[in-house]
């Protein structure tokens, strides 16, 4: 990208949008580095849609910067089309045409780039070269879509929900594609509401909430944030006493209800094995014990008090 | 890189979108049902009802054998003979258009009913036969010469008319259902989200449509001359250039029509609403000249009654463009003048 000059390749500034009396988008700041895959985790509404139709020039912003390698959309539109690569929310591709005819198409609009047959490849989609779009499975289709965004050898990729909707066979297909992309040193901005795409997929992720950017940073930066790596909940015969367990090394944040106690914890393999200890002292078996790692997850009902998935 | 990089590029999404467009239709079994096979139903349906029959023979009634006898010198009619009380009971049923019977000193009566035509018609021919029969000698001989000659029949009239109508219906609905399908599955929003210069979007529908022509025109009008021996009386080069000035009039008013249009169900309501005044009063089945003359005026401007005015003076009576400058105005000012209002309020997402 000589004419981007080391610069981020995207740099947003106090982007706002609003619809009739719906703040969409509420003085948004972010920047995507080169090379990086970004996300825009959050719930539905967060924005996160809106945010990524106007850096694509879908949309037109009511205030606000958009710099996108170096360029502007109200001066450098066709330059910018030519280099971005853009997978939409919700796009039906033609049912009567062929996978190869549809890629001619998306082609023939790009300068350069692959050739149909080379990009069947990338996505994985040989076998399927010839058969028509409305014979796809949801799973072939998105992959479809992946490879109209890649004709055009595009610097800047655009994911909308890449992996909405498909079975986790299937989404895990298309995290390696996407993961191969990001290997060949490709800016990827990608929006999803499934933490788990996000921390495997993203380098950096912007929670979104309201409109706005809540917390950024990697996403193990981010469940750093909340202090705690491992959440650790048991049930046990009679409730223990949550002061004597509070005072065991690196745990924290006790809260015993309905006879199951969760907690914090920072280093598991330490705090685990006192935690039988102290439970074995006082005299109290344990019916049951579930740890898991914390993720994006716990980091949005952290900040927001609300899970991903609700409405 | 492409191996395709001789063209420049934009020139290839020309073609491929065309390309694209003609496929998607090609691919269509009803769409090819609607263009191809339908119109040549209905033209083979009423050209077989409305088809010129040859000279019809009358059923009459005669009282008296030596009526009967004299009568039968008519090829016209078909005399039988019975009793009178029989004969009245024919006449009143509609068995025959006529009775003769004997009146009083020598005379002959004829019963007939005088607002049927058919009676009238016996009773010329009947009295004629009997005149004749008698030893009447006409003063002045006459010959007959008859004329049944491609051009003026039904289906003359009506093959022009149904070429335009097919024009509008495969082109607005071609186009209009294309294009709010693709708006509807976001598929427009994904293709304004590619370096494609959208008026080339625009502009495949119009090419590709031209592509179709040549095989929907060539349907009708090969049908028409195969089966029924409409003339095509005008150069050939005339009636192809108003069919593609009629067939990009339509795409542009197919465009206009479903320039904003979110769901097919919206889109159709506009569809018949624009198309249905001009099925009617286009004179594709019948005259438009049977309306009123204080609309003549306004049917005149409908773009369908000018394609299908400029088809009819061209084929049938061999018109050149000069004499359908008027239609040709018309056809024009409707298509500059949607194509223009389509681009401006065409909804791209």
């Amino acid at each position: 990208m000589p004419d981007s000059g080391g610069k981020a390749p995207l740099r947003v500034r106090q982007l706002r949008k609003t619809y009739k009396d719906v703040v969409a988008v509420d003085g948004l700041d972010m920047e995507v580095r080169a090379a990086e895959c970004f996300g825009l985790l959050g719930p539905n509404g967060a924005g996160k849609t809106t945010t990524m139709e106007i850096c694509e020039g879908l949309t037109a912003a009511d205030s606000g910067e958009v710099e996108l390698l170096g360029m502007h959309w109200e001066r450098d539109a066709p330059q910018l089309r030519q280099r971005l690569g853009i997978q939409l929310q919700e796009t039906q591709l033609s049912e009567k045409l062929t996978v190869s005819e549809t890629l001619r198409l998306f082609r023939s609009f790009f300068q350069q780039g692959p050739d149909a047959a080379e990009v069947i490849g990338m996505v994985q989609l040989q076998e399927k070269a010839d058969s028509r779009v409305g014979n796809l499975s949801g799973g072939q289709k998105q992959r479809l879509a992946l490879a109209c965004a890649l004709v055009g050898a595009p610097d800047f990729l655009f994911l909308d929900e890449p992996t909405t909707g498909l079975d986790p066979q299937a989404r895990r297909q298309l995290w390696e594609l996407i993961e191969r992309f990001k290997l060949a040193g490709r800016t990827i901005l990608l929006t999803t509401h499934y933490m788990d795409e996000a921390e495997r997929l993203c380098d950096r992720v912007a929670i979104m909430d309201h409109g706005k950017v809540i917390a950024l940073g990697t996403p193990r930066e981010l469940i750093a944030s909340i202090g705690a790596e491992h959440l650790v909940e048991f049930s046990s015969a009679r409730v223990p006493d949550a002061a004597l367990l509070a005072e065991i090394d690196g745990i924290r944040d006790v809260h015993a209800e309905n006879g199951t106690v969760r907690m914090q914890v920072t280093e598991l393999h330490r705090a685990v094995p006192a935690l039988l200890d102290e439970m074995a002292r006082q005299g109290i078996p344990l019916t049951e014990l579930r740890t898991h790692s914390a993720t994006l997850e716990d980091v949005f009902v952290t900040l927001t008090g609300r899970h991903l998935r609700d409405e | 890189m492409s191996k395709a990089g001789k063209m420049p590029f934009t020139e290839r999404a020309l073609a491929q979108l065309t390309l694209v467009r003609f496929r998607e239709t090609t691919r269509e079994p009803e769409a090819l049902f609607w263009i191809f096979i339908f119109p040549v139903l209905l033209a083979a349906g009423l050209g077989i009802a409305f088809r010129n029959r040859p000279p019809e023979v009358l059923n009459i009634a005669a009282t008296t054998p030596e009526l009967a006898r004299s009568l039968a010198g008519e090829k016209l009619l078909r005399v039988r003979q019975a009793p009178q009380a029989q004969a009245e009971e024919a006449l009143r049923v509609g068995q025959v258009a006529l009775v003769a019977g004997p009146g009083a000193g020598g005379t002959v009566v004829y019963a007939y009913d005088p607002t049927n035509p058919d009676g009238r018609t016996a009773r010329m021919l009947a009295d004629r036969a009997v005149e004749r029969a008698a030893g009447r000698v006409d003063p002045v001989a006459s010959a007959d010469r008859l004329i049944e000659e491609p051009g003026s029949r039904y289906i003359d009239f009506l093959i022009p008319g149904l070429l335009g109508m097919n024009l509008m219906g495969s082109a607005m609905w071609g186009i209009g259902y294309t294009i709010v399908d693709a708006r509807r599955k976001k598929l427009i929003k994904r293709l304004v989200a590619t370096p494609m210069p959208r008026h080339y979007y625009l502009l495949s529908f119009v090419l590709s449509r031209l592509l179709l022509l040549v095989a929907e025109v060539g349907v009708v009008l090969g049908f028409g001359a195969l089966v029924f021996h409409v003339p095509v009386r005008g150069p050939f080069i005339d009636l192809a250039a108003l069919c593609v000035l009629g067939s990009m009039l339509f795409c542009s008013l197919g465009l206009l029509t479903a320039s904003r249009a979110q769901t097919i169900e919206a889109a159709s309501g506009l569809m018949n609403t624009v198309m249905m005044p001009m099925w009617i009063c286009s004179g594709v089945f019948f005259s438009a000249q049977r309306f009123p003359d204080a609309v003549q005026p306004v049917i005149k401007a409908l773009p369908l009654t000018a394609v299908i005015d400029a088809l009819r003076a061209s084929m049938l009576q061999g018109a050149g463009l000069a004499q359908v400058a008027p239609q040709i105005a018309v056809m024009g000012a409707w298509m500059v003048v949607c194509f223009g209002l389509a681009l401006k309020l065409f909804r791209w997402r």
